[in-house]
């Protein structure tokens, strides 16, 4: 090869067009055509479930739906359920909440990465790791064999515990990191007027990084009130409507336990409500979830 | 009160001093301050004590278990709680075979996804509407998948899986007619469960690849693929890599859409057309019923679960670190 | 606003690079309107100007650079040899082939020095001694001698000022004709710009140079042409569009410049 001083000694123009059949035109052209299917096949699995969750489910909405427990029988609807979630994935919330925040301020605010920290960043990861229905046995063994809780063995609380296990790690994490975001200075400013590292916490660090920490909290519950296999041997199920307060101490139906049950049953009728829950849970997290993505990017914006 | 006086001339100020009452902090403060610390570290060990306590009651469970089986639990396939005889290959395998399919089906469509929506291919809209589309997906709860699955799924690909009988019917892993829920419906529908995860993983670790790298590729003329194959992959490896392996966590422990569609049967096959089981599935339909020493070999089973997603989950956060390129 | 250089459709053979009534926008912002430049084959052409004024987003448009940013659209010509590079036909690959790029900041591939030289000119087909063109490539580069003895430690294991002169052998290793480079020593110490420098000084020798720099010095130290573009408010527009101001010898921008906005600009008057 030999470097030509410039390039005068060349009399045309350059061929600078694309060639088809070049080796590497055809072969980014497969592979993006390629790539290109496999984004086609991912997208395809939410537009059919979707699909199906509004015709099925959404085909069987009538007002009795709501107002009629969910006996299983001709004219039984999915109303206790609906109200069942609701309490379970609130009673998680109110557990998990405290004690991530809680626990995403001390890494972010106190740990300076020491060993402590380190640990248990690795058990909030290792603990985002453990299968949802661990929990539940473990919950089942701890709580619920040994009615420990006012001598009731399956019930809301309980299902509530098992979901806020699988809450914590996300919790801890979004805290932590939302904490991160805050920029040093606005500490240092706070510290600087003599504020105590409480106060900074509470009135500077924390309502900065409210935002992310609320987006990921509220994608959390959403996440939880989706969830099954920890509450079927904790919250079991119940026909009944929640009764005022003692509710939180008896057995509960949510709405995902009743698609399990009604979808894995024999009878047509029960089938048809697992697909009329599923279309309110669905469109019940849906909803959460666009929320807090909004909520992401007008913090964002 | 000197010491509070500032500067002299026409700036000069004079700061009464009793106006500043908490210029020395009252004890309550300290105290609060000091307790809310406490406080933190308390709410932080939740965490590592409940992380403990799983691991802790879930072997204390299988300990009859262990005691009775030892290591053969793990090899052999009888289920029988009416002889009380308990062996758990067969969930095992199910639990190996239906996530590691599954991670192999799914990898190349979530990287293949990932790279498509970080690419200029087409416009950013579609891209981030493609984007949104699958981490919508994984807001779908397992159960409803579960439901999805058996009465659209299984029954739509029921041809598909008889035409596999009919023409590699002489291989072992199609050696059965395939009768509805079983081992690959029960594939299937992990893949679309850990789809969003490996593309929402994938897409984020290539977003991260500098922009000077894709220039550099670019500049030495590398045409889309090259650079994707040779810059931007080895780049983005750690964090794909880890993303497959807290994808292959999650596929080992879903429970309720396999538990729906797999069959539940604890009988051992080959086969991936006919029924299987996994641990997760097991648990779910026999621990709430269980009792005597099934519940002890359920507890076993647990415990094998949980030591399958601790290592897998603890080997990607290695990966992560481990892999990570400098640049 | 004027620009020296008279616009031709007729490519004269000592132009290598001609850019004819060029617009970039990013979007519906436009970065630099109307620029008429032809870049002389063999000659070091340096582009100054203020922070804003588009010229690193003209010197992107001459490898299609810019087409990895999404938005920007390019209107007008830009001829090389003739050809144009923004016909419908051309392929970019074949464009950045043609026309290498250093960039801003030193970035090698994550991979080995050796590679780093080889990878390029592996997928342009390379087919002669690659140990020689890798010392070759390095040796025009001026960075032999601190990299000889570690070619299979990675490319980021060298100081900045020599990872960029390793991209700047990359660049060679490729055999383009023109080598663009945008800012090449914004992100290093005195010392290795000085080396730069004296790079260029050896590679003009064989390449066409196209530089972009913020450093007026450096301009009078390396170009034989100068480009002065300058930004200006957009009527009733709330950012900035850049423009040509000036196109001359080198020699003429710094020293008898024909408009006032050159002049202030180099008396550092502003900018």
């Amino acid at each position: 090869m030999t470097l030509s001083t410039t390039a005068d000694l060349r009399n045309n123009v350059p061929d600078l067009s694309y060639k088809r059949g070049l080796w590497r035109n055809v072969f980014n052209r497969l592979m993006t055509s390629l790539a290109a299917l496999f984004a086609a096949i991912a997208t395809l699995p939410l537009v059919a479930v979707l699909a199906y969750v509004l015709i099925k489910g959404g085909g069987m909405l009538n007002l009795r739906l709501f107002t009629a427990r969910s006996t299983g029988l001709e004219g039984g609807g999915i109303g206790n359920a609906i109200i069942g979630t609701v309490i379970v994935t609130l009673l998680s919330a109110l557990i998990a909440i405290p004690v991530g925040v809680g626990g995403g301020i001390f890494l972010a605010e106190y740990s300076r990465g020491g060993a402590f920290a380190r640990f248990i960043r690795f058990g909030t990861n290792v603990m985002a790791g453990v299968p949802s229905i661990i929990a539940g046995v473990f919950v089942y063994i701890v709580i619920v064999q040994t009615r420990i809780i006012f001598g009731n063995s399956h019930s809301a609380i309980a299902g509530g515990i098992a979901l806020s296990i699988l809450m914590l790690p996300t919790v801890i994490k979004t805290t932590d990191e939302g904490l991160k975001l805050v920029p040093d200075d606005l500490r240092r400013a706070a510290l600087g007027v003599g504020a105590s590292r409480f106060v900074t916490i509470l009135r500077i660090t924390l309502p900065s990084a409210f935002t992310p920490i609320a987006t990921g909290v509220v994608l959390s519950i959403a996440r939880a009130a989706g969830e099954t296999a920890p509450l079927i041997f904790t919250a079991l199920f119940s026909p009944f409507w929640p009764n005022g307060i003692d509710s939180v101490f008896e057995p509960i139906a949510t709405l995902s336990v009743l698609i399990y049950n009604f979808a894995t049953s024999p009878y047509p009728y029960q089938n048809e409500l697992a697909w009329a829950a599923s279309f309110v849970l669905v469109l019940f997290i849906l909803i959460i979830n666009l929320f807090a993505r909004w909520l992401g990017r007008f913090a964002a914006g | 009160m000197d010491r509070y006086v500032s500067l002299v001339g026409p700036n000069r100020m004079v700061r009464p001093l009793e106006l500043y009452r908490l210029r020395r902090r009252p004890p309550t403060e300290k105290t609060v301050d000091a307790g809310f610390r406490v406080l933190a570290v308390v709410l932080a060990s939740v965490v590592a004590v409940l992380l403990l306590a799983i691991l802790i009651v879930v072997f204390w469970g299988s300990l009859q278990s262990m005691g009775r089986y030892g290591w053969s639990f793990l090899v052999t396939s009888n289920w029988n709680p009416v002889k009380d005889e308990y062996g758990a290959f067969t969930a095992i395998y199910g639990t190996l075979v239906t996530s590691l399919l599954a991670l192999l089906i799914a990898v190349p469509l979530g990287v293949g996804t990932a790279i498509f929506i970080t690419e200029n291919i087409i416009p950013l809209k579609i891209r981030s509407l493609i984007g949104l589309m699958v981490e919508l997906l994984a807001a779908i709860p397992s159960v409803v998948l579960g439901l999805w699955a058996i009465f659209v799924m299984e029954p739509f690909i029921k041809p598909f899986l008889e035409f596999l009988h009919t023409t590699l019917g002489w291989l072992p892993l199609f050696s059965t007619n395939p009768m509805g829920p079983g081992i690959a419906p029960a594939v299937l529908i992990l893949v679309v469960m850990i789809l969003p995860i490996i593309t929402a993983i994938s897409r984020d670790s290539l977003n991260q690849v500098p922009l000077k790298l894709r220039q550099a590729a670019y500049g030495v003329g590398t045409t889309r693929w090259g650079a994707i194959f040779n810059v931007m992959l080895p780049a983005a490896i750690s964090g794909i890599a880890g993303g497959v392996m807290l994808a292959l966590g999650r596929a080992m422990g879903e429970t309720m859409a396999v538990t729906m569609i797999i069959g539940n049967s604890n009988t051992f096959s080959w086969s991936l057309l006919a029924p299987g089981n996994t641990i997760s599935a097991m648990l779910a339909n026999q621990f709430g019923e269980a009792d005597g020493s099934q519940v002890s070999s359920l507890m076993y089973a647990a415990f094998v679960l949980m030591i399958l997603t601790l290592a897998v989950n603890v080997l990607a956060q290695w990966l992560v670190k481990r892999l990570s390129l400098k640049y | 606003m004027t620009s020296i250089s008279t616009p031709s459709t007729e490519v004269s053979r000592d132009i290598c690079l001609s850019i004819q009534n060029t617009t970039i926008s990013y979007g519906s912002y436009e970065a630099v309107r109307n620029v008429y430049c032809d870049i002389p084959r063999g000659k070091v052409t340096a582009f100054i100007g203020p922070s804003g004024c588009g010229k690193s987003t003209v010197l992107r448009a001459l490898n299609r650079m810019n087409d990895l940013i999404e938005g920007c659209t390019l209107k007008g010509r830009v001829l090389f040899d003739g050809a144009d590079l923004y016909a419908p036909s051309v392929d970019p690959v074949e464009v950045r082939r043609r026309i290498g790029m250093v960039f801003q900041q030193p970035n090698p591939f994550p991979k080995s020095i050796y590679e780093n030289i080889a990878f390029g000119a592996r997928i342009n087909g390379y087919t002669g001694d690659m140990d020689e063109l890798v010392e070759r490539s390095l040796r025009q580069a001026a960075v032999w001698e601190e990299c000889k003895d570690k070619l299979n430690e990675s490319g980021y294991s060298l100081s900045g000022g020599q990872q960029q002169r390793l991209c700047i052998a990359r660049t060679i290793a490729i055999q383009p004709e023109v080598i663009l480079m945008d800012e090449p020593c914004s992100a290093l110490d005195p010392i290795s710009t000085l080396k730069i420098e004296e790079t260029m000084h050896e590679l003009k020798k064989s390449f066409t140079i196209v530089i972009v720099t913020h450093n007026m010095q450096q301009a009078v130290r390396v170009s034989d042409m100068t480009a002065f573009f300058n930004a200006e408010a957009v009527d009733g527009g709330s950012g900035k569009v850049g423009y040509l101001v000036e196109f001359n010898e080198t020699e003429m921008i710094f020293n008898s410049p024909s408009q006032q906005a050159t002049q202030d600009y180099v008396s550092g008057r502003f900018g």
